[in-house]
This record gives structure tokens, sequence and C-alpha cells, in this order.
């Protein structure tokens, strides 16, 4: 009998990714399975943002493979593909001549919802990340903080309910008590949501409070794929930089 | 002011408002598809803005010279004054058109893209509004360019306030270049603050 296997959400087969002249990767080979967070640790440079706009086909590989359920990149009809993964980049990129509301319902939208539809996922998506609607949804971009902003971030990548959300840097540019209440409540959404999700980051405390799973890249090099606990005992001399970050180097100063 | 000249005034003030509107509508409708569509052919860029800057270029007594003997575009008379005001008017529509799609936040095209958007839709919902008011401010410009330079029209039969300015010219005679002249600066003004107050009310952010 054949066992059916359920193939991972994403999947990179020997890709390498080329811009110009310049190979910023070369044989990236890696699965992200259905309810796990991979997060990609890295230094800038190391060609993590790249991997990630790979899987929704922002940029394509110039050999290997990047599927997506099982069927690559290059086979999708890329709008398609696009409408069922949830973005987020840092400073959010939000459209800043659209109210919240706007914004949030961008997706469901495109994807021809009835618009009572779209007001009532907006209206909900607004109430789980803690911008009351009443108050927030005709606001526009500029009239919110950046904390504020990265929540509308979030809950637009959420508002088509995708499988699989990429999100890049999401909470880089916040001051560190706003980025830690948005962590939680990433984490808190994602658990409740059941979602999938790949996020790169060059913060090893993010890495370690939100992967369920961490790949360290260097120089396009995949040096390191595993769990938290492994990650604290690998030996690799990229992994142990990242070690080093977490010590708290200011205690002996004071 | 004798009432003859008050009437002469007005037929001419219309002649340059005609002049001029027809102009402007016809380079807008040339620019700003072209502007568009050379953010999506960047290797034309180069050539097309290096044509408008040399039909900048050419002093516009000599440009209005140059197209009469033209079959078709030239000749004496309104068609030929216009097809001159137009060449003059595009190069600010078509180059700000250019800089204000160019100037879009990468991230914001990039939000854009990834959320599904299609080419035609990213076009119509996030760049274009994002540029309008970079837009109307080349529209803005080309008007009042276009209002003086459409005093020159009168050199090649073309009409418009022109006429008294010449005429005055010719008879060293101050009030017909006033009269002339004051409407055209009067009309430039109004144009200014008229589309200053569009683009204040039609830009989104």
């Amino acid at each position: 009998m054949n066992e059916r296997r359920v193939s991972p959400l994403v999947s990179f087969r020997q890709v390498s990714a080329r811009i110009g002249q310049k190979d910023i990767f070369s044989d990236l080979s890696f699965d992200v399975e259905a309810g796990e967070t991979l997060v990609l640790l890295g230094r800038s440079g190391s060609g993590k943002t790249t991997a990630l706009k790979m899987v929704n086909g922002l940029l394509l590989p110039s050999a290997g493979e990047v599927s997506i359920e099982g069927v690559p990149t290059t086979a999708w009809d890329l709008i398609r593909l696009r409408r069922r993964i949830g973005y987020v980049i840092q400073d959010a990129g939000l459209f800043p001549h659209f109210t919240v509301a706007a914004n949030v319902g961008l997706v469901p939208r495109l994807e021809g919802w009835p618009l009572r539809d779209i007001d009532t996922r907006v209206e909900d998506l607004l109430t789980q990340i803690g911008l009351p609607p009443a108050q927030f949804s005709t606001r526009y971009p500029r009239e919110l903080s950046g904390g504020q902003r990265q929540r509308v971030g979030v809950a637009r990548a959420l508002a088509a309910d995708p499988p699989l959300l990429l999100l890049d840097e999401p909470f880089g540019a916040l001051d560190p008590i706003t980025r830690v209440e948005l962590q939680q409540q990433f984490l808190h959404l994602r658990d409740k949501l059941g979602k999938t999700a790949l996020l790169v980051t060059h913060d090893v405390r993010e890495a370690l409070l939100l992967g369920t799973r961490i790949g360290v890249l260097h120089h396009g090099r995949l040096v390191f794929l595993g769990g938290r606990a492994e990650f604290l005992k690998a030996h690799d001399k990229e992994v142990r930089s990242f070690h080093t970050c977490l010590e708290e180097t200011w205690k002996e100063t004071i | 002011m004798s009432s003859a000249l008050a009437g002469d005034i007005l037929d001419l003030t219309l002649e340059h408002l005609f002049l001029v509107s027809v102009a402007m509508g016809i380079a807008a409708a040339l620019a700003i598809p072209a502007g568009i569509l050379l953010t999506r052919r960047t290797f034309l860029q180069r050539w097309v803005l290096g044509f408008a800057n040399v039909m900048q270029t050419v002093p516009s007594l000599a440009l209005f010279g140059f197209l009469i003997p033209l079959p078709f575009l030239g000749g004496i008379g309104q068609h030929t004054a216009i097809v001159a005001l137009v060449l003059y008017a595009l190069l600010p529509i078509l180059r700000n058109t250019l800089t204000g799609i160019l100037s879009v936040d990468p991230a914001v095209r990039e939000s854009a893209i990834a959320m599904g958007m299609t080419g035609r839709q990213l076009l119509w919902e996030v760049e274009i509004p994002l540029a309008t008011r970079t837009i109307l401010a080349g529209l803005r410009i080309a008007t009042v360019t276009t209002i003086g330079t459409a005093t020159i029209a009168a050199a090649i039969g073309g009409g418009g306030l022109g006429v008294f300015i010449f005429r005055g010219l010719a008879s060293v005679d101050t009030t017909l270049l006033l009269a002339g002249a004051v409407p055209a600066a009067l009309i430039a003004v109004a144009a200014d603050r008229g589309l200053e107050w569009v683009e204040q009310k039609l830009s989104p952010v």
C-alpha cells in the first residue's frame, strides 16, 4: 500500500539566487512544515530576505526549485499564489492613501468578497489586534504610531485567512517595549489561528522567542537548521556569534 | 477705454483661452499616458525625455516659424499655433508623470505586488493615486507657461492676446501692449491658483 505523505507547505530544493552579477546564495534546501514557525536568522546581506521573496514569487530562483504545496512557484499563477500568502514587512508598507479598513480589507476585496463580509472581517481583525474599529478604521496610516501601523500590517496579512505568513523583520523598526508587545501578540494570534510562518530576522532573541525551528544563514549558506535547544548547543562559528549576542555583557560594567 | 477696445479684449481673451485649453488638453492626453508607459519601458526614457527637452530649448518664436512650411501640422493659423504649444507643454507633464510614479515608495509598491495586485491594479489603485499630486503640478507649470507662450501665436496668425502685443509693438502703443499683456498675466495667475486648489483637493494623502 502506498503511504501518502503530506508534502511540506514550502520546500526549497537546491535553490540558487543571482541578482545581476551577484550570487546571493546557491544550493539552498529546506522545508517549512505546516504549523511551524521557521525563523531564518542572519546578518544583513546573508540572503535571508531574498529567500523569503522567493516563496511568494517576488523573486524566482536562478536554479533549483521553490515549491508551495508541492507546486513550483514557476508553475503557479503568481497572483493567485500571493493572495494565499500573507506578507508583512518592516514599517508595514501600508498604502498611505487607503484608510486602515481599506488596507486590511485589500486582499478580500481583490478576491471579490461581498462588501458585508469584508466589513465584518476587517472589524473582527482590528478587534483582535487591539485597535477598536470604531476608533481606527477610518484613520490613515500617517495618523498611527509605528506599533499601530505594524499591527495593521499583520491584520492585512491575515485578512484573507492565508495558510502561510511571510514576515520580513516585522518588528525591527519598533521601540523595545512595543516590540515585545507585538511579538507576544503575534505568538498568541499564530497559535490561535494555527498559521504556518516563515520569519526573517537578525535578532537572535526574536528567533528564540518566535521560532519553533531556526535556520541560520551565513554568506548564502544554511549553516544551521534545528530546534531552539539544538541552536543553543550548536558549535558552528556563526551560531556561536549569535550566542554571544545573548550574553548580557552589561552586567560586568556595573 | 473705448468700448470697441473692451470688446476686442474680450474676444481675444476667449480666443487665447481656446488656444491654451485645446493645447493643454492634447498635451495632457499625450504626455500622461506616455509618462506612464515610460515607467514600464526604461530604455525609452532617455530618448523620449531627450526629445521633449530639445523641444523646450527651441526659442518659441523660431519654433512657430519652423512649423509654417510643414505639411499637415504647419501653415498659417490656429492649428499651427496649437501644435507648437503642445510641443512646449509636453516636457513638464511628461517629466512629472514619470517622477511621480517612480517616486512611489518601493515598500508600498512591493506590498501591492505581494498582496496579489495585478499590474493594472497596481497602476490604477496605487501608482496613479500616489503620483496625482506630482502629475497635477506638472500640468500647472505647463499651463502657466503655455498661457505666456500663446501670446506668440499671433505671429503666425494664431490669434489670441498676442495680437494686441504685436500690434502695440509695431505702432509703439503702450495701451495696446497692456491690453494684451495684462489679461494674459491675469489668466496665468488665475490658472495657477485654480490648479493649485485642484491639486490640494485631489491629492489623496
